[in-house]
This record gives structure tokens, sequence and C-alpha cells, in this order.
């Protein structure tokens, strides 16, 4: 881990307007960015969040370094899927895969937010679970895996959450079809 | 015995009769060491050494010494549809596991399919207690996209209607709050004060719930002529009232002894199962997005933090009520400091022009039409937006890609997450007081299931 070093790959957060704010005096101007592994490929959000980019491997050790700097609150995940929007921008040096895992991170303490998106490739949909830094990500892992079908590993209780125990599929990826479905009951017959 | 298929399990019969299957609670004889570690809320991010206590975790008892029951979905005090498993020792609940998604209606995915300008009529039936906060998230998180900036007016109306939405719905809550706990007429004179922002609200946006009042670019109309004076009435009425309702309930011993130190959770705890809102408030966090992360402009105005101490149930009672105190402040400081202009956004892209000129325009026909039938196009990106809603941090997650409608639209709804803190308010009270505590944490379950 290299979170003393000077960060030299960090982007400032570009000096945008925060959302609704009447006047953009108000608004607090761009932030110091968290120094927490400098080499991930970062990028400014359109709220001056801080987005960070890590690969796969990196994604459990940087949320748990964003932990130690002071983000005690993991307020949202959920994952994405990019099938019918492969071009979408993202920085340098990061390869697009069909699934995104997207992490808001809260911290009370520098009133700060801090986004982590990791690639989640299609034919390996799996990423390591944050169970074990915020609990609170038990729903929310359980959501993504019901909707979008990401398996997160060591999660300890992966079930499907808002659907049905026995339902097949994942309702929220892109090839997953609106109204196919012609009659959900259970005891419907034919495929799902 | 090998080769013989186990017996039927007496105990787990409910179990395969509703069959939600591995979403449900296991038996203890099911459950793993680890698993009921965690189920009994060993994992939370406490001081070393005081994680737990292992007479409290209790692995050794056996399934015949405890009884596991089902409340709901249908139970008239679980707020809705949400079904809770409980695992009992006699009168007290050890385990606790929440089931949901009975009443999910798979709104994400809806809203994938609506234009930004249809988008608004859609998240605002997900929490449907505060309606307008979901449209205000939702409108915040496409405007960030769209880099509008919205006229002073705008702002403000949207600030008033969102502090009126939340005195409702707090009232709301004191209402199923005191008749889940046996006080028949806090729930008669809860609802009768939330009736009168209803009318407004009616008065207003022509809904009495589900508005769409709030959207892209702005709101949807004007305020209505008079609205100081209904506004003024509302402020005055509900806060005498508040007081009636300190001498029916805070003061009451009765109301005292069911409330305090029940359900209790500390901020250690909170903040690890991700709560906000008046759960996180009532253990002493001061932690609130409208003075933290301040958004429309409440900076401009005067408001206290309610905070509490105990985090128990008396502490989230205390809040809200002083929450709809401090909202009646705000909304009293934006009767003066309202100001005149736009209610919209004066960008023929984003706001269709007004129904006269289109007799006189033909642009105008031509923007009408194409805003309503195709929608304005957003640029390519993604926003997260978080506003703080009565039950906590509301967040939107929108990820566009250039057309009409959201790529993706995520709602980070406070009261599904908010419900991972019931196995641990829960554990070891009285399963009397478990409709007490499912009320305190104030879940509404169209945003649980969306």
């Amino acid at each position: 881990m290299t979170s003393g070093e000077v960060e030299a790959a960090v982007v400032p957060a570009r000096g945008a307007p925060s959302p609704g704010t009447a006047g953009a005096e108000a608004s607090p101007t761009s932030r110091p960015p968290v120094p927490v592994m400098p080499d991930v490929p970062r990028a400014a959000g359109s709220t001056l969040d801080q987005v960070a980019f890590p690969p796969r491997e990196r994604y459990h050790d940087m949320v748990a370094a964003f932990r130690d700097a002071g983000f005690e609150l993991c307020a949202d995940l959920c994952a994405v899927d990019y099938l019918t929007h492969p071009g979408r921008r993202l920085p340098e040096g990061v390869r697009p895969e069909r699934f995104e895992v997207v992490v808001n991170l809260l911290s009370l303490s520098l009133h700060q937010r801090v986004r982590v998106r990791v690639q989640v490739p299609e034919d390996d949909p799996q990423v390591h679970t944050l169970f074990d830094l915020y609990p609170g990500v038990d729903a929310m892992e359980r959501e993504a895996f019901d909707m979008v079908g990401i398996r997160f590993a060591g999660h300890p209780d992966l079930t499907r959450i808002l659907m049905p125990e026995d339902w097949e599929g994942h309702p929220l990826r892109k090839d997953y079809g609106v109204g196919r479905v012609p009659v959900q009951f259970k005891a419907a017959p034919g495929p799902r | 015995m090998t080769g013989t298929p186990p017996e039927p399990d007496p105990t787990v019969w409910s179990t395969t009769e509703t069959s939600e299957g591995a979403q449900e609670l296991s038996t203890r004889g099911g459950t793993g060491q680890v698993e009921l570690g965690r189920e009994l809320g060993a994992v939370l991010r406490l001081a070393e050494g005081a994680v737990v206590d292992p007479d409290d975790i209790d692995i050794e008892r056996r399934d015949d010494d405890t009884m596991i029951i089902n409340m709901g979905p249908q139970h008239p005090s679980t707020h809705g549809v949400l079904r809770l498993m409980l695992e009992l020792d006699g009168e007290v609940v050890l385990r606790t596991k929440p089931v949901i998604g009975y009443l999910h209606t798979g709104m994400e995915k809806t809203g994938e399919e609506l234009t930004y300008v249809q988008g608004a009529t859609n998240v605002t039936r997900m929490d449907y207690l505060s309606p307008l906060h979901n449209e205000l998230v939702f409108s915040l998180a496409t405007e960030a996209l769209l880099g509008v900036e919205l006229p002073a007016r705008a702002v403000w109306i949207r600030m008033l209607m969102v502090e009126l939405n939340r005195i409702s719905s707090h009232l709301m809550w004191m209402a199923t709050n005191g008749m889940d706990l046996g006080s028949t007429s806090m729930m008669i004179y809860g609802f009768r004060e939330r009736e009168m922002v209803l009318s407004f609200f009616e008065k207003t946006t022509g809904l009495r719930m589900n508005h769409n009042y709030i959207r892209p670019g702005g709101v949807a109309a004007d305020l209505p002529d008079g609205w100081e004076d209904d506004v003024q009435v509302i402020c005055d009425t509900v806060f005498e009232r508040t007081f009636e309702y300190d001498e029916l309930l805070t003061g009451q011993p009765i109301f005292r002894e069911r409330t305090e130190a029940v359900g209790g959770i500390t901020a250690e705890e909170a903040l690890a199962l991700s709560a906000t809102g008046p759960i996180l408030r009532s253990t002493g966090v001061p932690w609130d997005l409208r003075r933290t992360m301040p958004y429309l402009a409440y900076d401009k105005v005067e408001f206290d933090v309610i905070v509490g101490t105990y985090g128990d149930n008396f502490d989230r009672y205390s809040v809200r009520l002083n929450e709809i105190r401090e909202s009646i402040r705000i909304v009293r400081q934006i009767l003066d400091l309202m100001p005149a202009g736009d209610y919209r956004v004066q960008d023929r892209k984003v706001t269709p022009p007004p129904r006269a000129r289109i007799d006189e325009s033909m642009e105008a026909l031509i923007h009408h039409f194409k805003t309503f039938t195709e929608g304005f196009r957003v640029p390519e990106g993604e926003v997260y937006v978080a506003v703080e809603s009565p039950r906590g941090e509301l967040g939107c997650y929108l990820v566009s890609d250039g057309t009409s409608k959201p790529y993706r639209l995520h709602i980070r709804g406070p009261s599904f997450v908010n419900l991972q803190s019931l196995p641990v308010l829960l554990r070891g009270g009285l399963l009397a007081d478990a409709v007490a505590v499912i009320s305190s944490v104030d879940p509404v379950m169209g945003e649980v299931d969306r």
C-alpha cells in the first residue's frame, strides 16, 4: 500500500457547481483528494466526488484503505450491466468489462464521498465481498446478486432478496428483456 | 441410519410450506457457527475484545429450546408487507431475519424504459410517504448530468415542499407508532394534522400523493395564490399541536415504559450497518445531509440537527418529534425568504414551453411535442446524489448513455438499508416490544422492495 506517498495520478475534482444550489458560491469548492492508492486511475464525478477505478484484485484492499482513511459508512453498493453501452468514458488504463460494481463510501469526519467502480468480466462475474469491512453491505450485495447476478465471494448469506428464491435470471441485466415474462406466478408453467 | 431419508423436522414445516427457501431464517441445527454469530450481530465493528460475549452467542442452545415464528407479511403492524422470522426463547427474541420482496415491482427496471420527463412519476411511487424527496433526488441527479442551473425560486419552492413533506411523513410516523403502542388518539391526531399538509399538496400539485411535482428543470407549477396563508396556518397549527403530543405521549408513564431502553443501538453498530437518518441521529451522531452536505439552499436557513443519546425507541421518537418543529422553523424562514422569478429553468430543451405559446409559435409546438414524446437527451456520464429524506440518506445513482432514457437508475432507499438494523434492535428484547421497534425504524415497504 502506498497511501503515504504524494499522489501523482489523482485528478483534482473539477469546480462544477453542486446540483440544485442557487448560487455556486455557497457550494464547496474542490476538495483535496484522499491519498489512498494513488496509482489507481481516478476521475472526478459530476458532483465533485472522486471516482476510483481499481482493478478487481485490489478492489477489497482499496475499500479497506478508504475505510482506514476515515470513510466510516458504506452508503451504497450497486451493480451496472454495460452490455449495450460498452463505449463509456473511462480513465486511461482501465479496460471496460460488461459489469461494474459501484460502491459509494461516505466519510462523516471529512464530509466527503468517494466512489469506487470496479470492472467485473462477464465470464466470471465475481468480486470479493465487503461484508468484513462494512456489515451494512449485506442487503446491498444480496440485491446486486439478485438483480444483476454478481457473486460476492465470502458473503455469508448470498441469496436472492427481492425476487422469489426459485426465480431464473437476473432482471436488471440488459439482455433480460422487458415484458418477456407473461405471467409472473410461481405455479405458472413455461420457461421464465 | 444411513440410506434412509432424514425425518422431516417438525419445527421447519412452515419454512417448507412457504418455500422462500434460503432467504428464510434456518433453525439452529441447520446454521453454522459463523452464520449464527453473524445473525447474532457478532460481526459488527465493535471495540476489540468486546466483539462478542461467548455467553451471548449461545451456540450451544439447541433447537428444542427455541422456536422460530413467522410474523407477516400480512401482519397489521409490519407497516406493509414486511415479513419477519423471529427465533424466540420464551418471550425473548434471539435472532431475527427480515424477508422482503413481497412488494417488488421492478421500478429500477421500469425507470430504464421511461424518459427523464416521465421518470419522476416512477420514482415518486417508491417511498410513498415522502414522494417529493424521491422526485427531488431523481431531479437533482438528472440536473447534475445536464449541468443546468436552477432559478432561485424553483430551489426555494422545492425546499418548501420537501420540508412540508418531512412534516407530513413524521406525522404519519407519529400516528402509526402511537397505534402500535396502543395510543389510538395519537393515530387520529397524526392523520388529522397530516391531512392539512396533504390538502396543501393537493392544491399545489393536483394530487395528495405521487405528485410528479418536482421535475428535472424545476417544479411543475408555481405555488397557488395565497399559499403563504395556507402554509402559515399549517405551521401554527402543527407547531401548537406538537405540544399536545408532548402531553399525550412524551410525559406519559406507560409510553415511556414501553419506549425507553427498548430497541437500543450504539453509534458504532449504526454506522457499521450503514443506518442513517433518525436511527443514526438517535445514537448521538449529528449527521444530517441538510447540514453536513447542503443541497438546495439549506445553507441559507437556520435549523438544529436533533440528536439523541441512547439510540433507543424513545430517542428515535424524540428526534422525529423535534424534527417536525425544526421543519416548521425552516418553513417559516422560507415564507420570508421566498424569492420571485421563474419556477423552472427557461431552457426550451429541458422545459416544455407554456401551453399558450403553442398556438403562436411553430418552434414552441415542436419543442412541446419533442419534450413529451422523445424527451430531452442527457449527456453521457454517471452521478450519485443524496438527500436527507425523513428516513435517512436517499441516494440516486444515475448512469446516462447520452439518450433520453436513463441507462441505469438505482435508488438507495434508506428504508431498505435501515431494515438491516432490525436484528440488532430486536435482539434480547421481548416479542411484545418487537412491534414498537419495527415501527421506530419507520420502514416504507414501497421503498424497501422498489
